[in-house]
């Protein structure tokens, strides 16, 4: 059974906890304090909800994706989350974070980022409510999607070049645990997916359960036969997936099967990881026998993290949510069925959970799928010319 | 037993009136067939005991310094076995006490009866684990404490009262007082906050007391030296062997650094 939060520990059954140096232990303690307190608190709740309505300009619609049903014999529901403000769902968490840190009397707030979106959101969310904001990004990913560094410098936020490991989102998420662990004391750290040490992933969960909730609402009576949502960390889907499961709807998850799983380059911890410690929570993991983390590779870069939020773990273990994967190539082609059959550049984060939908279109034949399409593509258009040349 | 080596030390420490210089270094470092050498360079020196960093992917506690050392160790080929195996040979040749330091990760895929069990097979007297703190500590720190090891825990300036009391009630082997709020490197000034912290400990619990992070000068050293029973100093030796453009002169460099911290402890 799905849990409503973690145990006293941060535990989803076997799944969570707190493995972070001793120095932000107090952190961890006073951020769960201030969020159970803020999220009892009807002003607090009033407030974020006013800014969620008339700043990010939710509820985000349900569309009938009609052309696309059409052509795969599925009816395809979009939740469509990339018409949030600033192009994806991490505006949700973003803001209710910023917002936490404000009632705590944070000054400044720090965040990871990978494809850019939850960098973004948070220098957004800062700038919105004057807080000092500071971005880690990895410098593969500054390359590859620099539009998205040049819209956080705009909003106000410094953007630091992580050049650590790969350069990617796992070594983006380390920089800005360095950097907290020296900054605590006047910091919050905005993680951007239901990953890190307790309160991280749970706290992040309900911030992100309104895309869920919201759908519920939407939908009324008509539940749908299957839910889909691409996984990176995670965010978007449990945020999609926890108010749905018990309800007798089919969870998936889409993970990253970056170059193909046989060749060993993909983001797929669920359906390959195996159980371990990583950024403060005991999950799924890729790593090798020694317990070294190994390098996730996917062509979206929300998706090139080789952990996963530890509820999925937990989801998968109980059999709540199954976990499946799409490689590179197929993501492409779920960008373009969408671009053409509904005149929608979904994030290549959410072409994953569009191409799932069109491989497995046999197996879903007749059925009602509502998909998370957790962000627009605008920001990847460039990498995609340049991967079709 | 090991532990044994280390409570000695410490006993030992007391009785001089002294405070223990407990150097850190990445096992592997500068390469793995010149690694025991600069341990023991840093032991004729007058080391007291040593901190044999086992390299992690992901050290999240760890400046850049330490960051480099790990990466270049895993590059050539030093993992949990031969981290291991280093830190044994160091027990062999020097006879200090010698404690393994890594990541909760490491030690839960080796298992940690297993770890604990290699660890004692190798000599090593004591566990540390950066991010592993009291709450999570139990799976770890009894199969440590089973194989007749020591756990460390650690206090950091940022500690509440009510959280030390827990963790000197958990009856570490010793507590690694945290000198900086921040990850592992090299400080210009010496920290404002170590004093603090070791007048908070002391006044709970007589278990040693060592402080680490940031301690990157003789100075700093001689700073702390009054209020603690042991320093340890990392990144500043790291950076030596990082540094050096052969092994010897890794070994000089480390020799001369850690010989300029005894003269002040």
């Amino acid at each position: 059974m799905k849990l409503e939060r973690p145990d006293a520990r941060g535990r989803f059954g076997e799944f969570g906890g707190r493995f972070a140096p001793e120095t932000l232990m107090p952190a961890l303690d006073e951020l769960e304090k201030a969020f159970e307190s803020a999220w009892s608190d009807q002003a607090f709740r009033n407030e974020l909800d006013r800014l969620l309505r008339d700043f990010v300009g939710r509820p985000t619609p349900i569309f009938e994706a009609e052309r696309l049903s059409a052509r795969l014999g599925v009816r395809i529901l979009l939740k469509r989350e990339d018409l949030a403000h600033t192009g994806a769902h991490k505006i949700n968490n973003a803001l209710g974070q910023a917002l936490l840190a404000q009632r705590m009397g944070k000054p400044r707030i720090i965040a990871e980022t990978g494809a850019g979106q939850h960098g973004v959101a948070t220098a957004t969310a800062a700038a919105l409510l004057g807080l000092e904001c500071e971005v880690f990004m990895g410098e593969k990913d500054i390359e590859r999607q620099a539009l998205n560094v040049y819209r956080m410098e705009m909003l106000g936020t410094k953007v630091t070049a992580v050049t650590s490991g790969a350069g990617t989102l796992k070594d983006a998420v380390n920089e800005a645990m360095r950097d907290w662990v020296g900054t605590v004391e006047n910091t919050h750290y905005v993680i951007g997916s239901v990953v890190g040490p307790h309160p991280f992933p749970w706290m992040v969960r309900e911030f992100q359960r309104i895309i869920g909730d919201e759908s519920l609402e939407q939908l009324g009576d008509q539940l749908p036969d299957v839910v889909v949502a691409c996984v990176g960390g995670g965010s978007n889907a449990i945020g999609m997936f926890y108010p749905f499961a018990g309800l007798g709807v089919e969870l998936v998850g889409v993970e990253a099967a970056g170059e193909g799983i046989s060749t060993g380059r993909h983001g797929a911890s669920l359906t390959e990881g195996s159980p371990g410690i990583i950024h403060g929570t005991r999950t799924f993991l890729l790593q090798d026998s020694d317990g070294q983390v190994q390098e996730a590779h996917s062509i979206s870069a929300g998706l090139d993290y080789p952990g996963v939020g530890p509820e999925h773990a937990y989801f998968q273990e109980l059999g709540l949510a199954r976990y499946v994967s799409i490689t590179d190539e197929e993501s492409l082609t779920g960008v373009r069925l969408l671009a053409q059959t509904e005149g929608i550049i979904p994030a290549l984060e959410s072409a994953h959970a569009i191409a799932w939908i069109e491989k497995a279109a046999a197996e879903l034949a007749g059925k009602t799928v509502l998909v998370n399409l957790s962000g627009r593509g605008d920001k990847d258009v460039q990498q995609i010319a340049e991967v079709m040349r | 037993m090991s532990a044994e080596r280390l409570s000695s030390m410490f006993a030992a420490t007391r009785e001089r009136d002294g405070t223990a210089l407990l150097p850190f270094m990445t096992a592997g470092l500068p390469d793995p067939g010149h690694a025991v050498e600069m341990f023991e360079a840093m032991a004729a020196a007058g080391a007291d005991g040593f901190e044999v960093g086992i390299p992690y992917s992901d050290p999240l506690m760890d400046g850049p310094t330490i960051q480099e050392g790990g990466a270049r160790a895993l590059a050539a080929g030093v993992g949990l076995a031969e981290g291991l195996e280093i830190a044994g040979r160091v027990v062999a040749r020097t006879g200090l006490p010698v404690l393994v330091m890594t990541y909760a990760n490491v030690v839960a895929q080796a298992g940690p009866d297993e770890f604990a069990r290699r660890a004692a097979d190798h000599g090593i007297s004591g566990v540390i684990v950066a991010d592993l703190p009291l709450e999570e500590a139990g799976f770890i720190k009894d199969a440590v404490e089973r194989a007749g090891l020591g756990m460390v825990l650690f206090a950091a300036p940022t500690t509440t009262d009510a959280r030390l009391r827990l963790i000197v009630d958990a009856d570490p082997a010793f507590i690694y007082g945290v000198a900086e709020v921040g990850v592992t490197g090299e400080r210009i000034e010496a920290s404002s906050r170590a004093a603090e912290l070791a007048r908070r400990v002391r006044a709970l619990t007589r278990t040693p007391l060592v402080m680490g992070v940031g301690i990157s000068t003789p100075a700093h050293a001689s700073a702390i030296a009054g209020t603690a029973d042991g320093v340890i100093v990392g990144s500043a030796l790291v950076r030596r062997v990082l540094e050096a453009t052969s092994p010897k002169e890794a070994a000089n460099s480390l020799s001369e650094a850690v010989a300029a911290f005894r003269a002040v402890l």
